[in-house]
């Protein structure tokens, strides 16, 4: 492995101070190191920011859930404030990965990340969250840019996501035996204002999908999606499925968590 | 280098590291604590699990520095006055191991299964044990060994 630099930083501000073009935040390492470790990535400074105490925790205000990026999945898990106001949301934190995952992972670097495949930015782009870093407020559609790729800049840290607190919601997924990833994973949630379907791990990005959550804007009910065609068009391809499997599967998971919600 | 201060099996550890030590590097090669294994060294078999302030992790993934100041707990800390903890006692008595490799890892994720879930299911428990690998496929004795043990603590 290549060495590199460890600090722990005490507060937000030391931390940005010391991350440079070569340094990469450390919260839980559930990427970072291994990415590390295979030689993905090499970094001069790895710069720890799980000491800091203002980014971990849980709020649960009337309309919305604020979550700490440091909070480790566990705690969502665990969360019953969470559980009361939105339950789709501790179902996907209890889904990720194994224990030991979700005793160190945390959400910041679960959506930092942006994994293809990773269960947190459907729920950012379901519940219309809104990412809090230390210099703004990004809205969650324009936060997620394309495969492991966000709209942070350098030096920029995520200190809390803000999910709205939906009427209904439900999140499905086929998780990877292995990995528990999502093959293919669908979060629906019924706002007020409408519907958002947002599709994890069928596309190089999360996604919402506008036909599916126009549909259930009209009628939330499962039937309403009998008659959206899905295309299998830019899904990925690989050996845990095709990408017209997984298209299928978008239809199939969205009228699955509809039903459950 | 990095100086790490950790409380290692209720013995306090102060020692002078490379940054870039792996837990399991730390706990393997200078604590020469090897009861702690490591088997594919990318965070999936769990033959590497230990508790860090009570919670299981796979040491394979953590740095030694970023659990400064933590308490460690290995499989070598789990028996208490020469007596084995009852898990290890429930995997010796039903064969919850073969070649014995994923044992450590196996035993101190069903050790914090039980902290979390006094009484689990079979199911629960093959859930729970998601993150640990037995390559001889031995499963169905793992399951009864924390079964056993969940009746006896």
């Amino acid at each position: 492995m290549k060495t590199f630099n460890y600090h722990s930083a005490k507060d937000v501000k030391e931390a940005s101070k010391l991350s440079s073009s070569s340094s990469a935040f450390l919260a839980g390492g559930m990427t970072t190191i291994p990415s590390i470790k295979l030689g993905l990535a090499s970094y001069k400074d790895i710069i720890d920011i799980k000491k800091i105490k203002s980014l971990s925790g849980i709020k649960v205000t009337g309309k919305t859930v604020r979550i700490g990026s440091t909070t480790k999945h566990v705690e969502v898990a665990k969360s019953k404030d969470v559980k009361k106001v939105i339950p789709s949301l501790v179902a996907l934190a209890e889904g990720i990965g194994d224990p030991q995952v979700r005793n160190r992972g945390t959400i910041g670097g679960s959506i930092a990340n942006n994994d293809p495949s990773a269960d947190y930015p459907s729920a950012c782009i379901a519940l219309n969250a809104v990412i809090h870093t230390n210099s703004r407020k990004i809205d969650a559609e324009k936060f997620f840019k394309g495969m492991f790729e966000t709209s942070l800049k350098s030096g920029e840290i995520i200190e809390a996501i803000e999910f709205s607190i939906p009427e209904k919601s439900n999140y499905q997924k086929y998780p990877n035996p292995a990995s528990r990833y999502a093959v293919v994973g669908v979060y629906v949630a019924k706002h007020k204002k409408g519907v958002n379907v947002a599709v994890t791990g069928a596309k190089s990005c999360v996604y919402n999908d506008k036909d599916l959550s126009k549909a259930l804007t009209n009628n939330f009910s499962s039937s309403a999606i009998d008659s959206v065609r899905i295309s299998s068009s830019g899904m990925n391809s690989d050996i845990h499925a095709s990408a017209e499997y997984r298209a299928n599967m978008v239809k199939v998971f969205a009228k699955k968590a509809v039903e459950a919600c | 280098m990095k100086k790490v201060n950790v409380e290692i099996n209720g013995k306090k550890v102060i020692k002078d590291i490379p940054d870039h030590t792996l837990l399991s590097v730390f706990l393997r090669d200078i604590l020469n604590l090897t009861g702690t294994h490591v088997g594919c060294d990318t965070s999936q078999c769990g033959a590497c699990v230990v508790f860090a302030d009570g919670k299981s992790i796979k040491s394979c993934t953590a740095f030694a520095a970023d659990v400064n100041g933590s308490k460690i707990t290995t499989i070598e800390g789990l028996a208490k006055n020469g007596k084995m903890h009852p898990m290890q006692e429930a995997f010796k008595k039903l064969h919850g191991l073969q070649c014995g490799f994923c044992t450590p890892g196996m035993v101190m994720s069903a050790v914090d299964l039980l902290q979390n879930n006094k009484n689990p299911s079979d199911t629960e428990i093959r859930e729970w044990l998601e993150g640990n690998i037995c390559r001889c496929t031995g499963y169905q004795n793992i399951v009864a060994a924390v079964k056993e043990a969940a009746s006896k603590m």
